[in-house]
């Protein structure tokens, strides 16, 4: 099996990966996620079994480096790194509609995270459910679930 | 009133950020040392040059008449496909190739990654890296102590595939009789690097 340059990857994937990221983990926390993200995959690319689908795989390791960092999230205490967050204004890059995605990190994580991946890369249901390692119907149903509670609060 | 949907969908123009992420991102794969080739571009007066390097040495050199992306694909295919765009290991490279146009350097010192060059063909590179500067062989004679006198066709295809070409100076290579041969990089480049060492042809 033929594995493209890594740089090729990157050239490629940086912009989905970005894009994932700086909506679900913030803007001041996505540069931190997104080198976490190509490290771990620059480690494992030698021993890629499978090459068919790279764009998937970056997405994936995004998917789980964005999960962790919501959990370490939950358990550590606020601090003052946190804080900063709550300031828009000092945000380096600024999400389009950023409002709209504060509340898409409230929602439970696999809606949140199918949600994320629908609206910010077009990925079809059926890559969302390998990435988050769930059926073709269920990643529909997380999307579904998530928007209807987003509806709830946006739409009145 | 807009919908959810296209809220969501609303996209920014994020390649500066991006690209700031990626740039991060490569700085830290160098300082892990998890880079196994690195490469970046080099100027010359025989035109644009692709180098690439792994912590051994200098791996490959690249003139602007290849596809670079049909040479990265090699280089991932025969050594590491672990390869990033990273200028900092090429230093030694460039500027040891800028003093050799300028006529200031005779000699490359820098170590070399032959893990390109196998078998007859490495005997061959071997050979033509002891031409000095300035001087001129024959496919003949670097066959000959390369061990095998009658295998010039061989040393030509062997010069053909040289990875690193001017450091190894293969353009100093010529026919029995004084024709200039071929040349990986054409043979304008060739005759150029022979005026700029003094060769009269």
């Amino acid at each position: 099996m033929t594995l493209p340059p890594f740089q090729t990857l990157l050239d490629q994937h940086q912009a989905d990966v970005y894009r994932l990221l700086v909506r679900v983990v913030g803007p001041v926390d996505a540069d931190d996620c997104f080198q976490e993200t190509f490290i771990a995959a620059l480690r494992a690319y030698p021993t890629l079994k499978d090459a068919s689908n790279l764009r998937a795989w970056l997405l994936t390791i995004a998917n789980r480096k964005a999960v962790d960092h919501h959990r370490g999230r939950a358990r550590a205490p606020m601090t003052v790194g946190d804080m900063r967050e709550l300031d828009e204004s000092v945000a380096p890059a600024a999400i389009p509609d950023g409002d709209v995605w504060a509340s898409v990190r409230k929602l439970p994580p696999k809606q949140s995270m199918a949600v994320a991946h629908r609206y910010a890369n077009d990925l079809a249901y059926r890559d969302i459910g390998r990435i988050l390692g769930c059926t073709e119907a269920a990643a529909r149903r997380n999307v579904h679930e998530g928007l209807k509670r987003l509806r709830q609060e946006y739409v009145k | 009133m807009t919908s959810i949907e296209s809220r969501l969908r609303r996209r920014d123009d994020e390649v500066a950020a991006t690209e700031r992420a990626a740039r991060a991102f490569r700085e830290r794969a160098a300082r892990e040392e998890l880079i196994d080739i690195a490469y970046g571009w080099v100027d010359t007066p025989v035109g644009r040059m692709l180098a690439a390097a792994t912590d051994e040495g200098l791996l490959r050199l690249g003139f602007e008449s290849e596809r670079v992306d049909v040479t990265l694909a090699e280089l991932a295919r025969k050594v590491s496909p672990r390869i990033l765009q990273d200028e900092r290991r090429l230093e030694k490279i460039r500027r040891q190739l800028g003093e050799y146009f300028e006529g200031r350097r005779k000699v490359f010192d820098m170590p070399l990654d032959r893990s390109l060059m196998h078998g007859f063909h490495r005997q061959v590179l071997d050979a033509t890296e002891r031409i000095p500067y300035g001087a001129v062989s024959t496919y003949r004679e670097v066959a000959e102590r390369a061990g095998n006198a009658r295998a010039s066709r061989a040393a030509g295809n062997a010069l053909g595939s040289n990875p690193i070409p001017i450091v190894i100076p293969c353009h100093r290579v010529l026919r029995t009789g004084g024709g200039l041969g071929g040349y990986g990089g054409g043979l304008d480049r060739k005759q150029l690097l022979l005026q700029l060492e003094g060769v009269g042809l």
